[in-house]
């Protein structure tokens, strides 16, 4: 996996900062944009999926149960599971609370 | 047995494209550049040279092409002038960036407005900053020359940057020239096919051109601006060899009867010739008067200019550009930068002549040294402007 872009000096680019790992934008931390995060309430979700679906960045995983879990490193807290969910079941909070 | 044969400038031009077997040409053609990309089509439709011609909609795409080819691993050309440079200038700057060894032929013109096809250097001054290796050559033959010592350099693995050979629009472009052909087996032997250290190819994939955050672009242009200014032993190198080759030897910065000279006249481009005749007639009143061309733009060769005018008093910097509401032209500029530094700095005047085809004859240097001499101070001045 690539290093942070912030840790990598200059020497250390390829030549014309040529990417030669395919897929390595999987280390980039997109999770830093959110100002809002989500908070997911078991006890209403009714296992639907729709959240998953919806959701631009698959952020969110479908446990082996049914259930979902975001994921944090990615989720940029754009809210749209939040509005998606029939249930009410997501609910964004600010990232200071 | 290398041949001499009397050709327009820009058909040798083309015929070295064709001898430093390119495998992709896009252009668009735009006077005075008109000649080159034309006899390209035709030497690509006669079946003497195996490469895409791809006749573009814009200068724009014609780069764009270009980057994209040189980028699967091709050998790119392409030429323009004046608005052309503008329009393309975008992507002139991405193909630095990239580090793509594209070689571009820039027949210099003004820049609109008004609208002018005439010679000077405000087009290649407008992207003074965009990262490419950039030479002035003085005739047809340094025209012919600098295709495959271009190539050479650009594609050398520790180099890998676009090269920009600036022609005067017309005065060279338009003329015909004694010009030396180089032998096929010369140009394979010093032009090897180009080794790309990256390139497209679906069996491994990289990515071109991705983006850059505030935390890593300060670094990016670290790398770049160094790749630039390390390119330099090679160009040297490059130059080197191709003079041992040929007997026509390159430097950076190259100097007319400039020993023992207290006044150097500094010039850039085909008005060098015209300004050795100069130089000449003073000598011959007795005047310690000497040239020095600036082959060189970028990377700007400092030391070799410092050592070329140390023993001067007074530096008369000729420039073919002005910066508006700046400190002159831009070379006086560079020049100023240079010398800035020395404990014992000459003085030094500039003036902006030869705009937008405007004749500078030997006896308009003569005038612009003895003004220089006779008015005290630093300035700067268009010269021959009607008042």
């Amino acid at each position: 996996m690539a290093k942070p872009e912030h840790e990598i000096t200059w020497k250390e680019l390829n030549v014309g900062c040529v990417i030669d790992e395919p897929g390595n934008a999987a280390a980039y931390r997109t999770g830093d944009w959110r100002s809002q995060r989500p908070v997911y309430n078991k006890d209403r979700c009714i296992r639907c999926g729709t959240c998953y679906i919806f959701c631009p960045d698959m952020a969110i995983k479908i446990l082996a149960d049914g259930y979902i879990e975001h994921d944090l490193y990615y989720c940029k807290g754009c809210g749209i599971c939040v509005e998606e969910c029939p249930t009410d079941a997501i609910t964004m909070v600010d990232e200071e609370e | 047995m290398a041949t001499r044969v009397g050709m327009e400038v820009s058909i040798a031009a083309a015929e070295a494209v064709k001898q430093a077997n390119v495998d992709v040409i896009a252009a668009y053609p735009i006077t005075p550049q008109t000649h080159i990309v034309e006899h390209l089509s035709e030497v690509v439709n006669n079946g003497e040279l195996d490469a895409e011609f791809i006749p573009v909609e814009s200068e724009h795409s014609a780069m764009s092409v270009c980057t994209g080819s040189s980028a699967a691993g091709a050998r790119s050309f392409t030429c323009t002038s004046s608005q052309g440079l503008a329009l393309m200038s975008e992507i002139v700057y991405i193909t630095s960036s990239l580090r793509l060894p594209i070689l571009m032929l820039l027949a210099n013109r003004s820049l609109s407005g008004p609208l002018s096809i005439w010679n000077d250097h405000t087009d290649v001054m407008s992207i003074r900053d965009c990262g490419w290796i950039q030479v002035f050559v003085e005739n047809g033959q340094e025209v012919y020359d600098h295709v495959f010592i271009g190539y050479r350099v650009a594609e050398d693995r520790n180099v890998l940057l676009p090269f920009m050979v600036n022609l005067d629009g017309f005065v060279l472009t338009h003329v015909i020239e004694p010009i030396e052909f180089l032998d096929q087996e010369i140009v394979d032997r010093y032009l090897p096919p180009y080794q790309p250290k990256y390139s497209l190819h679906p069996d491994h994939p990289v990515t071109m051109g991705a983006f850059a955050t505030p935390a890593l672009y300060t670094e990016t242009k670290k790398a770049q601006t160094e790749s630039l200014t390390e390119a330099m032993p090679y160009v040297l190198k490059a130059w080197q060899e191709f003079g041992d080759m040929t007997g026509r030897y390159y430097h950076p910065v190259e100097t007319y009867k400039t020993e023992g000279a207290k006044v150097v006249l500094v010039t850039q481009g085909s008005l060098s010739e015209t300004a050795t005749l100069a130089i000449d007639s003073l000598q011959g009143a007795g005047e310690p008067v000497g040239l020095v061309k600036i082959r060189l733009w970028r990377p700007f060769p400092f030391e070799e200019f410092k050592e070329a005018v140390a023993g001067a008093d007074l530096v008369v910097v000729m420039d073919r550009a002005i910066s508006y509401g700046g400190p002159g032209g831009p070379l006086a500029s560079e020049i100023r930068s240079a010398l800035y530094a020395q404990e014992k700095r000459p003085r030094i005047v500039n003036f902006i002549a030869g705009i937008a085809g405007r004749d500078v004859a030997p006896e308009d240097f003569v005038h612009m040294i003895q003004q220089a001499q006779e008015r005290p101070g630093e300035w700067y001045e268009l010269y021959g402007v009607r008042e």
